[in-house]
């Protein structure tokens, strides 16, 4: 029996959708079960399956025998606005997600990077934006989720209250993992009311006096929501800029505002709403604007240095830096060899660099996260095994040796 | 069983005589921690005084099969930190040096020994704080926040301990040593930081901890709010988390806490006729603009049926407020020889209807249950004082918590929000997670710690956690 015959026979004829020319059977699961049951038989039967989500911001290229979409995980099956908490399956489309919170008076304080993106991907690969800098990264907004293993078993970590510690905090495994430990198929997240103000101000300038106008805000104290260093040809402009975002009551945004004019000594246009609706979603939409995306971790104090070694070894492309966070993201175009070298330089300076999106055979040799740091790449393979005891989830989060 | 005096010895031979216990008397006072109902002499005491001194006992340990527990002040309160008499007590406070603190970019090394409070006053001069503020934070160490996640009243608007933990070097349980994430905040792989922190001690010790330092606020000012019923309390809660003002703090004190705290040197002139009081604190860097929020929540309150509003008016006036809060505990320590704080949490739009199923689970079992928690987060504590020596009351004190725990788990919530399950909550584990997600947890406690000997008996159901076979493929 072939693969499509087996997948049919277990989750029904409709549960498979066309193949994309490759031949590839695709089976969108409608249920967690019906997800289990498909990883359980492909585990014991050996097949390799890829993960899917809403195939826009990583290529659906790797090699496999079978792919797994979450697209008809599309429910929000739960919305609690006086709690502040929602659940939803990992098909959601996070702009949908953010559309329904609206409309109850709620807001995820996250921005992921790219356009069109899942709930599912975006926890599966914790792609924080601008907003991490004032509102943590994405592990710091997920209170639990529900996540189906490798060989298909339904592991659900953590719960729906904003604070919890019964037992080992697996969300955090599994957020950020890109995959390697199963499928995210369902997520709880912290939520806050809607904004009352939400202000954003630019200034453009040289990348050194932005940088040092943005520490000068920090070190005042002042933690804005965002506080974006974004390159010129992300700025679409000659010069760099730098993007503030303040958010809060109306006074205390007000307030932040002559702090940041302050401290900064820096003049600052206030954009009107749509125009900086517009900036901040032109910042996210441009990190995936080439074939290649890699995430920087560095410290505030040495963004320059880890600015200069992007420089010196990837080509002059799409770039944006949250400030208070120290995470440099680089997209463009470029090649195998630069990358694994730029990585092996970052991490002589104690800077993870984490390939966030590329084409299959750069993944494949490069790995997610590459080499990991004393210690940690023993856990790292037992806890894959662990979970995918089969090796069935294609993900690289290795470098080849 | 004992432990092997050889290997008392070669412990010896590492830390000094001097800092090994094991005559009787030594190990009792190791035998209880902030948990009234266990108690579990350990075999020995081990005080290392520092990281390689930890690295060389957990290997000769280890290298003997020997169990060993860590532990920071002994203030947990799910009896997470007592060891059985064949294991070894790894006692970290003298490993309190705080190594950097670094204002520029927002964060500090600490050993894990370091009291909570200590790294907050190194910080000051920085203008910066270390965020989480346990009830206990002036004798609470960090490597013990670490431990269990700790929370604090502070944590609804700066988050918990696993919010401000960037990096982690531990020694794990076969004494090998490992850096888990980056000073930066990048997990640098799979977010093994996350994953440590809230383990209970049962992936190995942590002997070097990054942390997150945040800005001091500048302006700050505390109401506090009297109600004539629990539930309005309750409903005035959800209105301000609702409302989309996020106040620093937001604690509730329910008529027995309050009548007990006003009875004790630590009187806050709470009004003593209250069904319930609400302390709320609001903060940031600008005067005007946490006044302003100040009035909106006042009038929030009002709407609410609060009965009384008072602005503490200076900071004497606030830290009088605040005190009867922090000092709740040692209060309510007064009334029986013994204290069981209960931990769990419900979702906070279901607090004016698990209030009140409290209060009834206590008239049943005529037990004097005292709230005093963290309501903006739905974080309650039940307090229930008790005679340890009579052993019908710790039985009813037992099906109480039991009790407890199922009303707010079956509300949504959790069987413990901040103090950690421990030996205490064991058994309520399977009321959250069923058999494949305790058997995944197992699981990862076995990558970890393959023989078992980290905090061995703690956290895990072991007859409730479905075995998971172990894969060979990468």
């Amino acid at each position: 029996m072939t693969i499509v015959h087996r997948i049919r026979s277990l989750v029904g004829t409709d549960a498979v959708l066309e193949t994309d020319g490759t031949g590839l059977p695709r089976v969108a699961p409608r249920s967690e079960e019906e997800a289990a049951l498909v990883l359980r038989t492909a585990s014991e039967a050996g097949w390799r399956v890829r993960v899917e989500g809403a195939r826009r911001w990583s290529p659906d290229d790797a090699p496999a025998d079978l792919a797994l979409t979450t697209q008809r995980l599309s429910e929000i099956t739960f919305l609690d606005p006086a709690d502040l908490v929602a659940t939803a399956q990992a098909g959601v489309a996070w702009d949908d997600l953010r559309g329904a919170l609206a409309d109850q008076g709620a807001w995820a304080a996250l921005d992921p990077p790219g356009t069109g993106r899942s709930v599912g991907s975006v926890v599966a690969t914790a792609t924080a934006g601008p907003l991490r800098g004032g509102f943590g990264n994405v592990r710091d907004h997920v209170l639990g989720l529900t996540l189906v293993t490798g060989d298909g078993r339904v592991v659900r970590p953590g719960g729906r209250v904003v604070k919890n510690v019964a037992g080992f905090d697996l969300a955090k495994l599994a957020t950020g993992s890109f995959g390697a430990f199963g499928v995210v198929t369902s997520v709880t997240l912290r939520l806050r009311a809607v904004p009352r103000a939400d202000m954003t101000l630019v200034a453009t300038g040289t990348r050194d006096g932005l940088l040092g106008a943005a520490r000068r805000i920090l070190g005042a104290g002042i933690t804005p929501g965002a506080l974006e260093l974004v390159a010129p040809a992300a700025a679409q402009a000659a010069d760099w800029a730098l993007a503030i975002r303040l958010i809060g009551a109306d006074a205390e945004v007000q307030a932040t505002r002559n702090a940041v004019g302050g401290a900064a000594a820096l003049g600052f246009a206030e954009l009107p709403a749509h125009e900086s609706a517009r900036l901040w979603s032109d910042i996210l939409a441009g990190a995936e604007s080439g074939p290649t995306t890699v995430r920087l971790g560095t410290l505030p104090s040495a963004l320059d240095d880890a600015l200069d070694l992007v420089a010196h070894h990837l080509p002059e492309a799409w770039l944006s830096a949250t400030v208070g966070s120290g995470t440099i993201r680089w997209s463009g175009d470029t090649t195998h060899d630069r990358v694994k070298l730029l990585r092996h330089q970052a991490a002589q300076q104690e800077i993870p660099l984490t390939l966030e999106r590329a084409p299959w055979p750069m993944r494949e040799s490069l790995g997610h996260f590459g080499a990991y740091r004393e210690g940690v790449g023993r856990l790292v393979g037992q806890l894959r095994r662990a979970f995918d005891p089969h090796g069935t989830l294609v993900v690289p989060v290795d470098a080849v040796a | 069983m004992t432990i092997p005096a050889g290997v008392l010895a070669a412990l010896s031979a590492i830390v000094g005589p001097g800092w090994v216990r094991q005559s009787d008397a030594e190990l009792e006072t190791y035998a209880g921690d902030g948990l009234p109902t266990h108690r579990s002499r350990p075999g020995a005491v081990v005080i290392p005084g520092t990281r390689e001194e930890v690295i060389r006992i957990v290997r000769e340990l280890a290298s003997h099969s020997i169990p060993f527990v860590a532990r920071g002040a002994g203030t947990g309160l799910s009896g997470g930190a007592l060891a059985s008499d064949d294991a070894v007590l790894v006692v970290l406070t003298r490993l309190t040096r705080i190594l950097e603190v670094d204002p520029a970019n927002r964060l500090a090394v600490v050993e894990p020994g370091v009291v909570n409070v200590r790294l907050s006053a190194a910080a000051a001069p920085h203008g910066l704080h270390y965020a989480p503020d346990p009830s206990s934070q002036t004798v609470c160490t960090i490597g013990g926040n670490v431990a269990e996640n700790a929370g604090g009243p502070h944590c609804l608007k700066y988050g918990v301990t696993t919010n401000h933990v960037l990096e982690l070097e531990v020694v794990l349980p076969d004494g090998g040593v490992a850096t888990l994430g980056s000073r930066n905040g990048e997990p640098w792989g799979p977010d093994l930081v996350g994953l440590f922190v809230g383990s209970e001690g049962l992936f190995g010790i942590a002997t070097r901890i990054t942390v997150r330092l945040t800005p001091v606020p500048t302006a700050v000012r505390t109401l506090l709010a009297d109600f004539a019923a629990l539930r309005t309390a309750g409903e005035a809660v959800s209105a301000i988390i609702r409302s989309g003002l996020v106040p620093a703090a937001l604690e509730m004190m329910d008529r027995n806490c309050i009548g007990v705290v006003e009875a004790s040197i630590y009187a806050a002139g709470y009004p003593t006729d209250a069904a319930a009081v609400l302390l709320v604190e609001l903060d940031g860097a600008d005067e005007g603009a946490v006044a302003a929020e100040c009035a909106e929540v006042e009038l929030l309150l009002r709407e609410s049926g609060a009965r009384t509003v008072r602005v503490a008016r200076d900071e004497a006036e606030r830290t009088r407020l605040w005190q009867g809060r922090k000092k709740a505990f040692g209060a309510l320590g007064r009334l029986s020889s013994d204290l069981v704080v209960q931990d769990t949490v419900v979702p906070r739009s279901a607090l004016p209807d698990v209030l009140e199923q409290l209060e009834a689970i206590g008239n049943e079992l005529g037990i004097n249950v005292a709230n005093v928690f963290h309501a903006g987060d739905g974080n309650l504590h039940p307090n229930m004082a008790f005679d340890g020596s009579d052993e019908a009351a710790v039985e009813r004190v037992e099906r109480a918590s039991a009790a407890i725990m199922k009303v707010c788990v079956a509300a949504g919530g959790t069987i413990t929000g901040e103090h950690g399950v421990g030996s205490d909550k064991r058994r309520y584990m399977s009321l959250m997670f069923d058999a494949d997600t305790l058997g995944a947890m197992h699981a990862v406690r076995l990558v970890f710690d393959p023989a078992e000997i980290s905090n061995p008996g703690k956290v895990l159901p072991a007859h409730a956690c479905r075995e998971w076979k172990m894969g060979v493929a990468s």
